[in-house]
């Protein structure tokens, strides 16, 4: 397979030292780490409550992309599919801490719930006030008899959210109610017609015959629930609202945001044809749809294949939403 | 007794196994994780042999610097699952040296950070069973390879492989095997400087 790399090896800090220098005016990386931390002036004059994410690279632009204004106040890339290690998480509390807490948003992994653990745990005997959410959105298979649903997409929307009450001057405790709030009425799923080919290893992470496609694949080569002839984009996009609907308890108010994400190797031209189906069907549904996000935003290396995230809106999240970023990715 | 010469010649002949074994215990991992178990350990035990280049640091001391250095370079699940082991370990070590005593303490350890339970298919598997066969003299090579065959049957409750259901069934887990291998090395370092008689004078029994 081929990769434009030098060596296996050395691509996480090479993609991590190419990114701040490509948007120096953006973010910074913290030394010695494979973090980075926002260093606009709102950020450095700010008392805010800061922001840190971070996991398992390969998922790009998820988390570096989403560093800066309104947004994260640091991230932290792991290894490829590993889960960054604790004193890295540490390093980016303390740049992220003004004095106001620190809100940790981990996507719902064994690896990456144990080292922000383990760094919550460090940045408390530094007495930093630190809580964690865990983001666990992944729809395709029960909680029961396994680590519990997977973060994935929607994990844009927990930082997206939470970074603008961040800005806007929400505490820790109200911002970590907040961002488990969001995590509750934020549901996904994920199909794959071609699993990704992770770096050294040269074949896709599992065999999908030309005519087959995957339901409910994970952003790590996971396999999903079923395999499937492959169908047109409007049968796909039919199949994920009703399995995803049928997660939540549906109001006649209700107002959703629709995230369609492309998971590395799909066209942004079968992503649009992709949200041209769900949101007509969604309106055939009566299901109400008042803010919509099309791209490659949480990726699985190459898989060609998309996500489907529904977040059933409350409060003033709709507001926040639309609050101003500057990131490199949102 | 887990004294200084056996840690260093427990430890060398763990990191001597893992880097040996690094390419069979990813594919181990590649059956039913995310295939880089083997890579995560040798990263972490190269940094773990590197810690015994600081002289004269006792028994906990030494325990410390190795759970810093899993914890720092393993990363994943492994990472903290060891490391919470040694880290805890280190912190008995001032109080006990009793080989028996300190394991049950690492496996409490493991369990308290990754919630496991038994037969959910990890480490603790193998980890679970080790104290009591310490205290009984019952530590074998083959009842170790035991211990991590009996992942094989079961489905995985906890991390990756937990997400395929039965279709974990049938493969070993990767943790469970780099643990029985962490416990080998324990027998043969143990054998080995006890026919060492120099060492074995310094070290008396156990």
């Amino acid at each position: 397979m081929k990769k434009i790399i030098n060596a296996v090896a050395d691509i996480v800090p090479e993609m991590v030292s190419g990114l701040v220098k490509s948007y120096p005016q953006l973010v910074a990386q913290l030394p010695n780490t494979q973090a980075i931390g926002r260093r606009d002036a709102a950020f450095k004059a700010g008392h805010q409550v800061g922001l840190v994410s971070g996991g398992g690279s390969g998922h790009e632009p998820l988390h570096l992309g989403y560093v800066g204004l309104g947004m994260l106040s640091a991230a932290v890339a792991g290894q490829i599919n590993t889960s960054p290690t604790p004193d890295q998480i540490y390093a980016a509390i303390r740049y992220a801490d003004h004095g106001a807490g620190v809100l940790l948003i981990v996507k719902n992994y064994a690896g990456d719930v144990m080292n922000f653990a383990m760094a919550q745990e460090l940045a408390e005997y530094d007495d930093i006030q630190v809580k964690a959410i865990t983001v666990d959105d992944d729809v395709a298979f029960d909680a029961t008899d396994t680590q519990g649903r997977r973060g994935v997409a929607g994990t844009i929307l927990v930082e997206k959210i939470c970074g603008a009450a961040a800005e806007a001057g929400a505490s820790l405790d109200e911002l970590a109610a907040l961002g488990q709030a969001v995590i509750d009425h934020t549901k996904t799923i994920g199909i794959a017609l071609t699993a990704a080919t992770v770096p050294g290893v040269d074949h896709p992470g599992f065999e999908l015959q030309a005519d087959e496609m995957e339901y409910g694949v994970g952003i790590h080569n996971e396999r999903g629930y079923a395999t499937e002839k492959m169908a047109p984009s409007a049968t796909i996009a039919a199949h994920l609202e009703d399995k995803i609907l049928g997660n939540f308890d549906l109001q006649t108010t209700d107002e959703f945001a629709v995230v369609v994400n492309g998971l590395g190797a799909t066209p942004l031209m079968e992503q649009y044809v992709f949200a041209n189906d769900v949101l007509a069907d969604l309106a055939k549904r009566d299901v109400k749809v008042t803010f919509t996000k099309v791209g490659n935003l949480v990726t699985a290396i190459d898989m060609h294949g998309v996500s489907l995230t529904l977040c059933q809106l409350q409060d003033n999240w709709h507001t926040l939403l639309n609050a101003p970023a500057n990131t490199i990715a949102w | 007794m887990l004294d200084e010469t056996l840690l260093f010649k427990w430890m060398t002949e763990f990191d001597h196994q893992i880097q040996t074994d690094k390419a069979y215990l990813s594919g181990l991992d590649a059956e039913i994780g995310d295939g880089d178990h083997g890579d995560n350990m040798a990263r972490g035990m190269s940094a773990v042999m590197h810690t015994f280049k600081t002289p004269n640091q006792s028994v906990a001391e030494q325990l410390k610097a190795i759970a810093f250095a899993l914890i720092s370079k393993v990363g994943g699940a492994a990472g903290p699952l060891y490391g919470s082991a040694f880290l805890r370990m280190s912190k008995a070590a001032v109080d006990t040296q009793q080989l028996d005593q300190l394991i049950q303490i690492g496996a409490d350890a493991i369990a308290d950070r990754g919630g496991a339970n038994f037969g959910d298919k990890t480490m603790l598997d193998v980890w679970a069973y080790v104290p009591a066969m310490l205290e009984h003299h019952t530590l074998s090579s083959a009842g170790l390879a035991q211990l991590a065959a009996h992942t094989k049957p079961m489905q995985a409750k906890k991390g990756r492989a937990s997400y395929l259901g039965e279709r974990s069934v049938g493969h070993l887990d990767p943790g469970a095997v780099s643990s029985q291998e962490l416990f080998q090395a324990l027998l043969k370092a143990q054998s080995a400087l006890k026919t060492s008689p120099n060492q074995a004078l310094k070290n008396g029994t156990d």
